[in-house]
């Protein structure tokens, strides 16, 4: 791997040192008259210094401060000018950011055990809303034009034995809005999976509830067909030593931007964030995530993992870790990895980390684009491995990190024939 | 029988500061069943001679040749050469993530002998060659090197040697950063393979010590890019007492060679 940064930052520890100027032991030290203006750190004139512009009615540069709204009306016009659009060709979207999403929806099909309470709810139900407001226009969008939503509810205490499979079949190229609410109750431990397969034009809010000392997978595979378009925000809300697991893959589709956050309302709880993508030419899959340490003690980690084919194959991936002043004791680490593996391919690649407390069992980010290592090339076909099967021995071993975290043999078998494919795609 | 012969080699490598040429004129046979060890202070070229073997791309040939058998190893692709029967254990194996052992071996099995190995006794073979050289079964499903330590990795490299089955290995330094057991048990593997009958060994050390478990015929000592000295173990023997000192680089070493090659005649 080349252009290879990493910062690890470890704080918290005692120190016989004197403290940086303007800087306490848990950070910088504000004015009061900061203090006054936010609770963020980032917020008055501090920001003022580093936004783009500044003045009054600027929005935060703090992840934090990110405008957020249930109303369409609240988010401007998009431009493709805005710090979270900036990437996405505005143009693909066919409308999801112009259009009233009146179009027919994906078909939801659920299976799972009867333990698990599934049911199509109208816009009034009281878990609308529950662990999600729209961060986005798109997302807004979708909140202010969807008829009906599913909700899957894991009973407290419940352990459901396979996984909740909802199919989502596209229904064709109308934009359309999608709603989905997964709740997982107390103590209850749940694997659910969201494929999406077809062609659709979609604005998709998921909304999932981890109540206290629950554990739930959430696996968003994105398997469209090529014409498909598909923005999907899926925000979780954490309860007291809640465990949640999101792996998110995106492997079809001309656009899809998966927006995923997660929100911690109490202490002890974990989240652990992957992700795998693969973009032939002419694709652009966007991934931006968000992680907001609001509480004490809790953790965080997150591995995305790309691979990039072909001209114009495009992947972003946007990581926002926020640690506000009262998450003392967070210990957080994201990470992105991509891999480019022909000429014409773009990796976009922004970990960002905000720390508003020293006191911290660690934090961490890192992120590496690279072609392939050279000296893993050699040392395969010194063993006598064509350089062919090679560079897929190394895809394949790349990509696989992420795919073992899934743990459903049947969807893993599913997506290393789907990696196979696109390896088999161009000649690697 | 097979013969691995290299003809007045020479070899170079990009820079910052431009080329700079390593190998400056290395002749060398090796034949089935023999050893030959090369000894030389570091940065001799000693190690450029067995990449320069294996087809490292950052090692230009700029002139002399390498032939297996009668074919030009230099007109092979790096993956060729290895199917052609040569094998590099090499001096820092590296870490291939995501890359499982079990997975990695028997794909270059299957790359080798060009067919794939019939399961049952492939996997029996592998456990069997793994606990002679004591590494721990759950090795197969770990990553390629990954998170082994200096002598695991080194051990794994004989177990492919002993696995791959190879007309001629070039061990790069193998015995360096072993301690003593480990040692043992890696010459023993290189000996077992060796006593095979169907194998030459160039065995590339800094230090005679290895020299007490595997034992050569030949030995070539290296100085700056050229065998300075050749002859049979005693020579070995010489080093381990004198060091390499009595070998001054450049133009001392070429009087040396020329003095030696007078006493000779």
């Amino acid at each position: 791997m080349t252009d290879v940064t990493t910062e690890k930052a470890r704080i918290g520890a005692p120190s016989a040192q004197p403290f940086i100027n303007g800087f306490t032991e848990e950070g910088e030290s504000l004015s009061p008259l900061n203090a006054a203006e936010s609770k963020s750190p980032l917020a008055g004139d501090a920001v003022k210094r580093h936004s783009h512009g500044g003045g009054v009615g600027i929005p935060d540069s703090s992840r934090a401060g990110r405008l957020s709204s249930y109303k369409l009306a609240d988010f401007k016009p998009l431009t493709g000018m805005e710090e979270d659009w900036r990437f996405t060709p505005l143009k693909r979207l066919r409308g999801l950011h112009t259009e009233v999403l009146n179009g027919a929806a994906p078909s939801v099909a659920v299976t799972g055990p009867d333990s698990v309470r599934i049911e199509s709810v109208g816009r009034d139900d009281a878990r609308i809303g529950s662990a999600a407001i729209p961060e986005d226009r798109v997302s807004a969008n979708a909140w202010e034009n969807f008829t009906e939503a599913t909700v899957i509810t894991v009973p407290a205490e419940v352990q459901v034995d396979g996984e909740v499979s909802v199919l989502l079949t596209g229904q064709g190229t109308d934009a359309s809005a999608q709603h989905l609410v997964i709740v997982a109750e107390k103590f209850s431990k749940s694997v659910v999976v969201l494929d999406h397969q077809g062609t659709a034009v979609v604005s998709e809010n998921v909304e999932i509830v981890v109540e206290d000392g629950a554990q739930l997978t959430v696996i968003s595979l994105q398997e469209w067909n090529d014409d498909a378009v598909h923005a999907s925000s899926q925000q979780v809300k954490l309860g007291r030593d809640a465990k949640f697991k999101h792996i998110v893959v995106s492997l079809g589709g001309d656009l899809v931007r998966v927006t995923p956050s997660a929100r911690f309302t109490a202490p002890g709880a974990e989240v652990e964030l992957f992700g795998l993508y693969f973009a032939d030419a002419g694709q652009h899959l966007e991934q931006r995530l968000f992680v907001d340490h609001a509480v004490a003690n809790c953790k965080s980690n997150v591995l995305y993992k790309g691979a990039l084919q072909g001209r114009n194959a495009h992947t972003v991936w946007v990581g926002d870790v926020l640690i506000r002043k009262e998450a003392e004791g967070t210990d957080t680490y994201e990470a992105n990895r991509n891999l480019v593996l022909t000429d014409g391919a773009r990796a976009d690649s922004v970990p960002n980390l905000e720390i508003e407390t020293g006191l911290i069992a660690g934090a961490g980010h890192a992120s590496a684009t690279g072609r392939f290592d050279d000296e893993h090339l050699f040392y395969l076909m010194a063993r006598g491995i064509p350089e062919k099967v090679a560079r897929r021995l190394v895809v394949r071993g790349f990509l696989n990190e992420i795919i073992q975290q899934i743990k459903v043999p049947a969807i893993e078998e599913r997506l290393t024939a789907a990696v196979e494919r696109e390896l088999a795609a161009t000649d690697n | 029988m097979s013969t691995l012969e290299i003809k007045d080699l020479h070899v170079s490598i990009d820079t910052e500061q431009g080329t700079k040429e390593i190998l400056k004129g290395v002749s060398l046979t090796i034949k089935t069943g023999e050893t030959h060890a090369i000894m030389g202070p570091n940065g001799s070229g000693k190690s450029t001679l067995a990449s320069t073997i294996a087809g490292h791309p950052r090692y230009n040939v700029t002139s002399g040749s390498i032939t297996l058998d009668g074919e030009d190893v230099l007109a092979m692709t790096v993956d060729q050469r290895a199917r052609a029967g040569l094998f590099l254990a090499m001096q820092y194996p590296v870490e291939v993530p995501g890359v499982s052992m079990t997975n990695f071996l028997r794909t270059a099995k299957t790359a080798i002998d060009g067919e794939a190995p019939k399961l049952r006794t492939w996997t029996k073979d592998v456990k069997a060659a793994m606990a002679q050289l004591r590494i721990d079964a759950d090795f197969t499903q770990r990553n390629v090197n990954e998170g082994f330590s200096g002598g695991e990795k080194k051990r794994v490299e004989i177990l492919q040697l002993e696995l791959f089955k190879p007309k001629f290995a070039i061990l790069d330094e193998t015995d360096s950063g072993l301690d003593v057991d480990a040692l043992k048990v890696v010459s023993e593997g290189v000996n077992r393979a060796h006593a095979e009958g169907n194998m030459g060994t160039l065995l590339i050390t800094h230090y005679t010590r290895i020299l007490r478990y595997i034992k050569p015929e030949f030995v070539h000592v290296f100085v700056d890019g050229q065998v300075v000295e050749e002859g049979g173990p005693e020579l070995a023997d010489r080093l381990e007492e004198e060091g390499y000192d009595r070998y001054a680089t450049g133009a001392g070493a070429a009087t040396i060679a020329a003095a030696d090659a007078a006493a000779q005649a």
